[in-house]
């Protein structure tokens, strides 16, 4: 029952923090290029600034277009629940919920995707062949990773893989997990549209893969939009935290804090990942995705010997 | 250490340095005759009176050794005279590397030859390579070029191959109670604690890689280029000493498996790998040309029948050995008198070479009784020793091979023949001029005569401490 | 159980995997310096009870001084003399080869489980690694047209093989292991050699210009 706070705080700590892990990255970009940067707190400004807007539909659109950020928010906010995101466990958890939550992400992508496509637009329909094309190749790296938790923490649920199970893992398959979780950081990458996969800060339409299939959405369905890539990249900075962590404090302050502290520490490795390396050409990136693929796998095939 | 092991290898390797400092290209090539002299009287020394081992049972002559032994140097000896002349010819490239090339091959072959630690063994076999490599590319020319390389990358990955497979010989022999050594001798008494299943693995990868040396097919795909586009000279020293050094690799790779009990696998994939080879030889060698690419297939041919004689076992066996010596003195005559029609005609295309009989007097002829004497025509010596393969064949109730291996001879000896005789008869096209420097001289013409010489008179008469030596070498595979 | 040890057969096989996705030659050097080095690392390593320790460190030294140092300098010499830069469209493309060598490191992990080994108290990752390896060697030898890529491949291969003694190395003479090294760098230096007179011959070392011979 002392777990039953911590539930909750990480429910707010979920539904509040993402934003400001957006910010981070943004800071350590600034700072590594030599700038002061936009204050931490920027992105919250720039949803409240959206919310206040307007919003302005195509004629040609329907409803599918009104109903994908919704969709796609809400499939997020769910597979949130299914991810312990700082206390010991998830809010929900049952045997196999890794797959809903992948699924889960898949929709939120489908439900983008179809109202980028919705509009009629060439720019979306470029952007939504793309992103469904790297998301397909990133899909094999993350499920093999998913499978070689399951093999090695022995449970079939996310708060046993990512939470329990992780420090007896840790002890006899090592080197395996240090591959998964190279292979987890890659398919985030991808996933959240990050530098090498796609450039977040490009103003080029031809080489956006997400920006630009969110590009007609105005007001506060675009706040919506950037307030579900936030919270999407909050919950992968979960998976990547929760399994390079590995063995938490027994105490659930501590435990909670130290998962806080490791999401900065993601948000400060993605921001130095995009500082530092130039934005792959499209035909190299599933080349990468594949060889995030193999590392799982390798990780898989020394798990199951 | 024994002196007659000692100037067997490290002799040519001084005379190579010597030849390498040495500033005066007209002088050069009495190093390497000087190096093939004392290269054959440390090998008669030897015969005469044997060795003893040395380097700690790592170096030693035993008759298979030996064997090879004379016919290398042999060989060399008649190709050092010849080179005498043919350098002289071609004061147009500098013979540096060539001369010193070809006395690193030779101290590479004598130490594959007495080499007994399969480790010391890859390590020689790995020279012979990389030291006549770039003698390939001797002729300056594109296409030279492109053999040198596949010659290089393809006998490399062979050799990789082998010491992959001299790897897994020697964790065959760690297992508990092993000899944990890489000394044929030490591996033949400790047979029965060697772990069987490596030791086939490791026999796989041995006669996959000492075989592509060999030019064994399917690992024969470098030959035709390399023996087509090197000179003359080398291909004589590669077909008749480099191949016989690998066997003598594979009949040490042979010994172990006899003593383990692997030998009715190891038989069965020599003598399958032996008619592929003289299959694949009848189909490219007819209507071939080429006449020097001929002739390397050729001498696929009969490493197939190397292979096939290992494969049968018993009398065969002896045969094979036999056919070693024969077959490496015939190689040597095809070739350089090839060389001599090469350069007299500046082709080697055979559709316009015609009538070498009257152009070169002396070798056309000796091109065509010395394809007789490789197609295996009595009274020259290869005839008997085919002839003994084939009995021994017959003996050992391997009839389907033995059919086999004749159809392969024939077939054979009707396509060289057709292209041969083409060559040979005839007059010479019209409008040839014969630059007198490029036709027949004693230098280039009378090494192959003589050896063609030997090959008659040891097909009529087999001096008896011969026969003893292959009798002895062959005892070491025979099994039965 | 996995030791940490193992890490290091899995960055070699990595390398592997870097080595085929690789288009361009100096990363494709690169890679191959770095699965070098840590097969400077890897006697070390595995020399846990340490009796011999001068032929380890020799060893060790060797490998790292020639895999790692030497022939990677060779080569990026030989190539610096040549204007190629990148590796055109090999006859595996670059995915394809990957995938295809990911699998073949798969087969030599289950392979290695059947493959009983007389000697106890090896790593276990050791035999699918050299496996894997001389895998990766053979594709990237039949694969690559420029001749600078099927050195590459002659390289892993000769790694590949090299793993593999090392499950000898307690009982291998060191002389042995050493003429391996040397030969193995000879024949690279010879390479190299040739690479040159092709580049200068041909202006390029596309081998499939190296097809005029054929019957």
């Amino acid at each position: 029952m002392t777990a039953m706070p911590y539930s909750l705080f990480q429910l707010v700590a979920f539904l509040l923090a993402p934003p400001l892990l957006v910010g981070v990255v943004g800071r350590v970009k600034a700072w590594m290029a030599g700038r002061q940067g936009p204050p931490l707190l920027q992105p919250y400004r720039d949803l409240a600034r959206l919310m206040g807007k307007g919003v302005v539909f195509s004629r040609t659109a329907t409803w599918v277009f009104r109903a994908g950020p919704v969709v796609s928010l809400a499939a997020v906010l769910v597979a949130g629940l299914l991810v312990p995101l700082g206390a010991p466990a998830a809010v929900v958890s049952f045997a196999g919920d890794f797959v809903l939550a992948a699924y889960l992400l898949g929709l939120a992508r489908f439900a983008t995707v179809l109202a980028a496509l919705d509009t009629g637009s060439s720019f979306e329909g470029m952007g939504a062949a793309r992103e469904v094309t790297f998301s397909a190749l990133a899909e094999p790296a993350l499920f093999l990773g998913l499978l070689s938790l399951v093999r090695s923490t022995g449970g079939l649920d996310l708060t046993h893989m990512l939470g329990d199970g992780l420090a007896a893992a840790w002890r006899t398959d090592g080197p395996a997990l240090v591959l998964v979780g190279l292979a987890f950081f890659v398919v985030a990458l991808a996933e959240n549209a990050r530098i090498p996969v796609d450039d977040p800060a490009t103003h080029l339409e031809l080489t956006m893969i997400h920006e630009v299939m969110v590009l007609d959405h105005s007001g506060p369905d675009l706040a919506l939009i950037q307030y579900g890539a936030a919270a999407k990249l909050w919950l992968f900075g979960a998976l990547v935290v929760n399994l390079l962590l590995g063995a938490r404090p027994a105490d659930p302050l501590a435990a909670f804090l130290a998962f806080l502290l490791g999401q900065l520490g993601f948000a400060v490795a993605i921001g130095l990942v995009e500082s530092t390396m130039a934005r792959l050409r499209l035909v190299r990136v599933p080349q990468l995705l594949v060889g995030a693929s193999v590392l799982s796998g390798f990780a898989l095939v020394l798990l199951l010997r | 250490m024994d002196r007659a092991v000692l100037l067997l290898v490290a002799a040519p390797l001084v005379l190579a340095a010597l030849a390498f400092a040495m500033p005066s290209g007209r002088v050069r090539p009495r190093v390497l005759l000087a190096g093939a002299l004392v290269h054959a009287v440390a090998t008669g020394w030897a015969w005469a009176s044997p060795p003893p081992p040395a380097l700690g049972g790592w170096v030693a002559i035993d008759p298979a050794g030996q064997l090879v032994l004379v016919v290398v140097s042999t060989l060399f000896l008649v190709c050092a005279v010849y080179a005498q002349g043919y350098l002289a010819r071609r004061q147009d490239r500098d013979n540096r590397s060539f001369v010193g090339g070809l006395l690193v091959l030779l101290a590479a072959v004598s130490a594959v030859a007495v080499a007994q630690h399969l480790g010391l063994l890859w390590v020689a076999i790995e020279l012979t390579t990389l030291s006549t490599a770039p003698l390939i590319y001797f002729n300056h020319n594109e296409r030279s070029l492109e053999a040198a390389w596949k010659y290089l990358v393809v006998c490399s990955v062979g050799i990789a191959l082998a010491l992959l497979g001299t790897f897994l010989l020697a964790l065959a022999s760690a297992g508990p109670g092993g000899p944990r050594s890489l000394l044929v001798a030490d591996l033949v008494t400790a047979a029965p604690s060697l772990s069987r299943t490596w030791v086939r693995f490791a026999f796989v990868c041995l006669v996959a890689g000492y075989g592509t040396k060999m030019g064994l097919a399917p690992f024969h795909a470098w030959k035709p280029d390399a023996y087509g586009e090197a000179p003359g000279l080398l291909g004589a020293l590669l077909a008749g000493g480099v191949t016989s050094v690998a066997f003598l690799a594979i009949v040490r790779v042979l010994q172990v498996c006899l003593a383990v009990g692997e030998v009715a696998f190891a038989r069965r994939a020599l003598s399958a790998i032996g008619l592929l080879s003289i299959g694949l030889a009848a189909v490219f060698l007819v209507r071939q040309r080429d006449f020097k690419r001929m002739l390397a297939y050729s001498s696929v041919e009969h490493m197939g029948i190397l292979a096939l004689g290992l494969g049968i076992g018993g009398a065969a066996t002896t045969g094979a050995f036999l056919h070693l010596v024969y077959n490496g003195l015939t190689k040597g005559v095809l070739f350089l008198t090839a060389g001599n029609i090469h350069r007299a005609f500046g082709t080697k295309q055979v559709e316009h070479v015609r009538g070498a009989a009257r152009l070169l007097p002396a070798s056309g002829p000796v091109f065509l009784l010395a394809f007789l004497a490789i197609t295996g025509s009595p009274p020259f010596a290869p005839f008997f020793s085919e002839f003994a393969i084939l009995s021994g064949a017959v003996q050992a109730g391997a009839y389907g091979r033995a059919a086999a291996f004749l159809i392969g001879l024939a077939v054979i000896f009707v396509g060289m023949g057709a292209t041969i005789l083409g060559l040979v008869q005839g007059a010479p096209p019209e409008g040839l001029k014969l630059d007198p420097a490029m036709g027949d001289s004693r230098l280039t013409a009378g090494p192959p005569l003589a050896l063609l010489a030997l090959v008659l008179a040891l097909g009529l008469w087999l001096p008896s401490p011969l026969s003893t030596l292959v009798g002895e070498a062959a005892a070491l595979v025979r099994g039965e | 159980m996995t030791r940490w040890n193992d890490i290091f057969f899995i960055l070699v096989l990595v390398a592997d995997l870097f080595v085929l996705a690789s288009s361009r030659l100096r990363a494709g050097i690169r890679a191959v310096a770095t699965q070098g080095c840590l097969l400077g690392i890897l006697p070390v390593v595995l020399a846990s009870d340490a009796t011999e320790i001068r032929h380890v460190a020799l060893l060790a030294l060797g490998a790292l001084a020639l895999k790692g140092v030497a022939i990677p300098w060779l080569l990026a010499r030989a190539t610096r003399e040549s204007p190629v830069g990148r590796e055109a469209a090999p006859l595996l493309g670059f995915v394809p080869s990957l995938v295809l060598g990911a699998f073949g490191i798969v087969a030599a992990v289950w392979l290695a489980t059947d493959l009983p080994l007389p000697v106890p108290g090896m790593p276990r990752l050791l035999v699918p690694t050299a496996l894997g390896t001389i895998w990766t060697g053979l594709l990237l030898l039949v694969s690559r047209r420029k001749a600078f890529g099927q050195v590459l491949g002659f390289l892993v291969l000769e790694n590949g093989v090299f793993v593999f003694g090392l499950l000898l190395s307690d009982f291998m003479p060191v002389m042995v292991e050493v003429g391996v090294l040397l030969d193995l760098f000879a024949a690279v230096f010879v390479m190299a050699l040739v690479m040159f007179d092709i580049q200068r011959a041909f202006s390029s070392l596309d081998t499939d210009k190296l097809s005029s011979l054929r019957d």
